[in-house]
């Protein structure tokens, strides 16, 4: 419970510095944006009318407590590409983002895990060298070049999917899961890589661990110590792998969001970057840190939980 | 641990020294393992162990692929087959043939000399990009390493917490506050790797900071940047260069990610991601266009992680 504790206090501070910096980062950027808002033509009058109203002739300090204040309350300042409450912008797309990275990260552990570990169990050369190799590919071929192959072959020859024509969950449920599938593979295939290597190392060493010898001679078949005893100890050993395919996920979706055509909140922020719309951007980044922190906390916990030797050491 | 008389010491002191000075001829073996300059030393080893074991088939195939597209991309600079700005409507959306490898795009231009150019710029950057990173990671390790204390903790928090981060995100805020130039990308990705490296060397000071070399060299009068950069470092390299291996792999994979999203190098210079963006549209009619450049990125990639794995393998474990 102690540790808990730690643990969300902890988690409040890192959310405390990051909002800083970033507010920080993207104040000392050159460029103000209530100039940018009315272009070349505005008078100065105009100018510090659209400054008062934004805040921006108030000391930093100011407008952070004013930031942080009115983001707890859902308010997040205003686009300036837009002109509308970031808040408004989000709506919807953060589901879009949200299913696609579960949708992810689903298909990375359902096909990730077994896959490790039918692989340790096969250890001869040849096999060996064909899944090295595979795997070296798998984390070697970028997302949006996946994508563009998918969209190529599924899209475009096979007609399985129409590209670009992106339909909303209310409208057509079974056709934006059938949309979805194929980012959804191209974000997941190189974590599930990076999975299914992880799993087979720590398969292949719970199985000359002495609990396997044991089992074996107290008379368990073969499936049983791997799938009760092994696979058990070893997906414990990967647990702390999960922040870093989520985050994995999310650097996936920015992209491939981008190539398919997806109105997420990847696609945004890339759009935002490009036009420096910085109240949004800012926005995406605590946005997303937000999530990272919180899938990382949740594994602290979750390792905690299932590792009483974790416990015991602290 | 005082022992400057003792005579043993000084004779560690001397073997690890030596094993840090290496690094040297660690390079020219690799070079050598490449060149299949080993190979008899292989054949001994081949009785009981295939080259993947020991990573010595990753390596060769590694070097074989990552020196075509190096020379790809130097030969660029003095000659390309044909003109990489030059539009030509007569010639477009070619098929491959003998005078166009990868075939003409939409606006008559030859994919394969762009490539060529698309090469060097990548790995241009990519390079610059991992040196950087890996010069500034050198200095944080060392001082983190070896001061201890409040600096190392500042610094490894900070480190932790860039590292949580989806690398892109970093490289897109970088990109969006440093006002893009032709430039900004590279000060954007170096920070995605300064994390990783950092760690690295930071473990590698901290495991010989109190060896016994270390120890007489300063009870000799070493001074403490002496002692970092000409007894600590060398050692370390081996642990480093592996990781710089992959991650010149990752760089380049957010490089043409960057680029893809029209964010990296800027037009009119050819770049792998950008060639892919423009020829996305244009898929269905002419496929080679994204292909040749998609394929040029796995190719260096597949061969950087081959040198990768293939180092790790002979020499980490």
């Amino acid at each position: 419970m102690r540790y808990f504790v730690r643990k969300v206090g902890i988690l409040v501070l890192t959310l405390f510095v990051i909002s800083i910096v970033t507010f920080w980062l993207f104040h000392i950027v050159p460029g103000d944006p209530a100039a940018m808002m009315l272009g070349t033509s505005a008078s100065q009058e105009q100018l510090e009318d659209l400054r008062k109203e934004l805040g921006l002739d108030r000391p930093m300090t100011e407008q952070y407590t004013d930031w942080v204040g009115g983001a707890l309350h859902g308010d997040f300042g205003t686009s300036i590409m837009y002109r509308k409450p970031v808040a408004n912008l989000l709506k919807g797309k953060l589901s879009i983002t949200l299913i696609l990275g579960a949708l992810a990260l689903a298909l990375v552990i359902v096909i990730g895990i077994p896959l490790g570990v039918f692989t340790a169990g096969r250890k001869h050369a040849v096999s060996e060298q064909i899944l090295n190799f595979l795997n070296i590919l798998g984390i070697s071929v970028p997302g949006f070049f996946l994508s563009i192959l998918l969209i190529w072959v599924f899209g475009l020859i096979l007609h399985w999917f129409a590209p670009g024509r992106f339909v909303t969950m209310e409208r057509d449920p079974a056709g934006f899961f059938r949309y979805m599938i194929f980012p959804a593979i191209a974000i997941a295939i190189p974590q599930t890589c990076i999975l299914c290597k992880y799993i087979r190392t720590a398969v292949i060493e719970e199985v000359r661990a002495d609990y396997v010898r044991t089992a074996r001679s107290k008379g368990s078949t073969k499936n049983r110590i791997m799938y009760v005893h092994v696979l058990k100890n070893a997906i414990v050993s990967v647990v702390p792998l999960i922040g870093m395919i989520v985050s994995g996920i999310f650097s996936g979706s920015i992209v491939i969001e981008q190539v398919f055509g997806i109105p997420g909140i990847g696609r945004l922020l890339i759009a935002s970057v490009t036009s420096r719309d910085y109240p949004t951007v800012q926005t995406l980044v605590m946005y997303i840190a937000i999530v990272i922190l919180i899938v990382n906390f949740i594994v602290d916990i979750l390792i905690q939980i299932l590792d009483p030797r974790i416990r015991i050491a602290r | 641990m005082i022992n400057a008389g003792n005579p043993k010491a000084a004779e560690t002191s001397v073997l690890q020294t030596d094993a840090g000075r290496g690094a040297g001829r660690l390079f020219r073996r690799i070079l050598a393992a490449g060149k299949g300059g080993e190979r008899e030393v292989m054949k001994k080893e081949t009785l009981t162990v295939s080259g993947w074991t020991t990573g010595d088939t990753e390596l060769r195939i590694g070097f074989i692929i990552v020196g075509i597209v190096l020379a790809l991309g130097i030969v660029s600079v003095f000659y390309t087959p044909h003109d990489v700005y030059e539009m030509n409507t007569s010639l477009r959306s070619q098929a491959p043939s003998l005078t166009h490898f990868f075939g003409t795009d939409n606006f008559g231009r030859d994919v394969f000399s762009r490539a060529m150019v698309g090469a060097r710029f990548t790995l241009l950057v990519s390079a610059s990009t991992i040196l950087l990173a890996t010069g500034i990671s050198i200095l944080l390790g060392l001082a983190c390493g070896y001061i201890g204390g409040m600096v190392d903790e500042v610094v490894m928090r900070i480190m932790d917490a860039v590292n949580s981060f989806p690398s892109i995100l970093i490289a897109l805020v970088m990109v969006s506050v440093l006002n893009y130039g032709k430039l900004t990308i590279i000060p954007a990705l170096v920070i995605m790797f300064i994390p990783s490296f950092t760690r690295i060397v930071r473990t590698g000071t901290l495991q010989y900071k109190n060896a016994d070399f270390v120890l007489s060299n300063k009870v000799f009068g070493d001074s403490d940047l002496r002692i970092l950069f000409v007894h600590i470092l060398p050692n370390i390299y081996p642990l480093l260069l592996s990781s710089i291996v992959i991650g010149l792999s990752n760089a380049i994979l957010a490089e043409s990610s960057m680029s893809y999203l029209g964010l990296g190098i800027q037009p009119p210079i050819p770049s792998w991601g950008r060639m892919l963006k423009e020829a996305q549209d244009i898929i269905f009619s002419t496929p080679w266009a994204a292909l040749a450049p998609g394929f040029m990125i796995v190719m260096t990639i597949v061969g950087l992680n081959c040198i990768g794995e293939g180092l790790r393998k002979k020499y980490l474990s």
